[in-house]
């Protein structure tokens, strides 16, 4: 906005009155630059020490390191699909769930909210995203994992277990601790950070362009669909991706309740692991250089992966954001 | 002009979806709450600040805990927090426009959300492994590179929301630059530095993946940062996944008393930020 201003304080020559501002200055300047490349070194020096540690992992095991299903900590086999698999089946089912409904509290947080309760709704929703991970844990565990071990699960193994293809989906005891209940406390805890992206951007659309569609005819809903998530779909998309970057690298939550087992299964009934849960529930148990490297390179796929869905989310942020500067 | 029953529907439906939608993301905020109001004001008791972890089946506190938490908090703060102005000065101002800076801005951003248990393996391989053994200092180190972020960002943010006529104002004083910047603009955007500063605690406080394994745990009580050392959020994972029913009421306790200091910050800082935006 006052971007001209701001280019014309850079280019003024600093006045030189006393000889040891400028000197100062300097050192100013270089402390100030060297705290900005340390972050940006920062990011290099995970990627490189991970990378590194996980090497010996990466060496002996090639490509079947991602496909070999294989996990055996006392044979010295590591092989990463089960979690892998974990990780990406219970992130896709806290998107499932987390996006529409981060879309619905949007949308009630910017259109049909009474004004008063706008601002308490939405301090609740960011609420959400501050209570530590370790608490969502415990909660899944000790109260929601026993709520859908006998509420829901016996419901769905019931009516959908038997059905032709996704009844493998839903087949197997009702334990309450697996990939299922996992992926939902995990698309709770993305909720508010999809959700409040959103809001942000559905109350940014330019004024003109609802108040033309409600001079149209329009009803809320077609305001919705047709205008407002057009308009900011980059943005929202980018929110997806972002959630999706925490839902990724969540630990401590999906520790608790998805069971840390090493079997391959296709139900979503069933225990499972992931990247982020393997690591933490075995890293200070790995008796072997192979196991604590195996471990690492874990953490290296998880860091590789996350970085390229944030940096996708950060660009598709970007972009709202150029935009809105040109329509306003 | 009536609206066809159909369009009318959709409506309904939408607005009925997003209201659901609301009631439902708010059921789990305040099921959580309950549960552990429920479950840890129960175990609030003297002897929760003034023992130690016990051992299986016998009674105690957490007395350690805390203070190791403590401890490595301030010091993670101590940490990051100088780092993080700095960075989000020249982000903001010295650098600003340079390729640098957008870069660095944009790193920060995957910063900010990078997964927090591949922090504390970056911390191992950095400082366990060469040190040889786990210590309080390695755990403060790993909650520093999570607050770091979170300070860069509200730094930049709130250096760049100060209007450029205080900054000319200060060099027509014939000010060098970094005396705009430390006696102008920090005092400008000190409050609102100060809220992110606030935020970050409030993060870092419940950070149980990093310090996995880089502080570990203590069962006794140890003052020494070099050492493994006891703290809240590991203390309720490793009690929680026990067996016993004394270690789980001690780690609802522990948890209850980390979400109500966790909550209270947040609410606080907003509660500053809003009066900010009053003034």
């Amino acid at each position: 906005m006052n971007a001209t201003a701001a280019s014309r304080i850079e280019e003024r020559e600093i006045p030189v009155s006393h000889k040891s501002g400028a000197g100062a200055d300097r050192i100013f300047h270089l402390v100030t630059a060297g705290a900005a490349w340390f972050v940006l070194i920062l990011l290099g020096a995970i990627a490189v020490s991970m990378a590194l540690g996980g090497r010996l992992a990466f060496e002996t095991f090639g490509w079947r390191f991602i496909t070999s299903s294989e996990w055996d900590a006392v044979g010295g086999h590591f092989g990463a699909l089960v979690p892998i698999y974990g990780t990406l089946v219970t992130s896709a089912i806290a998107l499932v769930i987390a996006v529409p409904v981060s879309i619905g509290i949007a949308l009630f947080l910017t259109d049909i909210a009474p004004r008063w309760s706008r601002s308490p709704i939405a301090i609740a929703i960011e609420l959400l995203a501050a209570i530590p991970s370790i608490i969502y844990g415990m909660w899944g565990l000790f109260v929601f994992a026993p709520f859908m071990a006998t509420h829901i699960e016996p419901w769905l193994a019931d009516h959908l277990g038997s059905k032709a293809i996704i009844g493998a989906l839903f087949s197997g005891p009702p334990i309450g601790i697996g990939m299922l209940t996992a992926g939902i406390v995990l698309g709770i805890m993305v909720i508010p950070f999809i959700a409040s992206v959103a809001r942000e951007v559905f109350s940014a659309v330019p004024s003109p362009l609802r108040e033309s569609a409600v001079a149209l005819g329009s009803t809320r809903w077609e305001i919705l669909s047709r205008v407002t998530l057009p308009y900011t779909r980059s943005a929202v998309i980018g929110a997806v991706f972002l959630g999706l970057g925490r839902a990724l690298g969540e630990t401590m939550a999906v520790t608790f309740v998805l069971g840390n087992a090493h079997d391959l299964s296709a139900s979503l009934l069933m225990p499972s692991n992931s990247i982020a849960a393997a690591i933490a529930n075995e890293f200070t148990e790995a008796d072997t250089d192979l196991y604590r490297s195996s471990l690492i390179a874990l953490g290296f796929l998880l860091f590789v992966v996350t970085f390229i869905v944030l940096t996708i989310a950060k660009l598709l942020l970007l972009r709202i954001n150029k935009q809105m500067g040109r329509t306003h | 002009m009536a609206i066809p029953i159909r369009r009318r529907f959709a409506d309904v439906i939408a607005f009925a979806f997003a209201t659901l939608a609301t009631v439902f993301g708010l059921v789990w905020l305040f099921w959580i709450l309950w549960m552990t109001l429920r479950q840890g004001a129960g175990g609030l008791t003297g002897k929760l600040f003034t023992q130690m972890t016990p051992p299986p089946g016998a009674e105690g506190g957490l007395l350690n805990a805390f203070y190791g938490s403590a401890v490595m908090i301030v010091l993670g703060v101590a940490i990051g927090t100088p780092i993080g102005v700095a960075a989000g000065t020249y982000l903001a101002e010295h650098g600003r426009h340079t390729r640098v800076a957008r870069l660095a801005s944009f790193i920060n951003d995957i910063l900010l959300s990078a997964p927090s248990i591949v922090i504390g393996l970056f911390i191992y391989e950095l400082v366990v492994r060469t040190a040889g053994h786990f210590s309080g200092y390695a755990g403060a180190l790993s909650l520093a590179i999570i607050l770091l972020p979170i300070v860069v960002r509200t730094t930049q943010e709130s250096l760049l929301l100060i209007p450029d006529t205080m900054r000319e104002a200060g060099f027509a004083l014939g000010l060098p630059r970094w005396r705009v910047t430390r006696q102008i603009l920090y005092k400008a955007a000190m409050s609102a530095i100060l809220t992110g500063i606030l935020l970050g605690v409030a993060r870092i406080a419940g950070e149980t993946a990093p310090l996995l394994f880089t502080a570990l745990n203590n069962q006794f009580w140890s003052s020494s940062l070099n050492a493994p050392l006891a703290n809240l959020p590991v203390v309720i994972f490793q009690y929680a996944m026990s067996p016993y029913d004394e270690w789980h009421t001690l780690a609802w306790a522990g948890a209850f008393v980390l979400t109500a200091f966790i909550l209270c910050l947040n609410i606080l800082v907003r509660l500053l930020a809003r009066k900010g935006k009053q003034r």
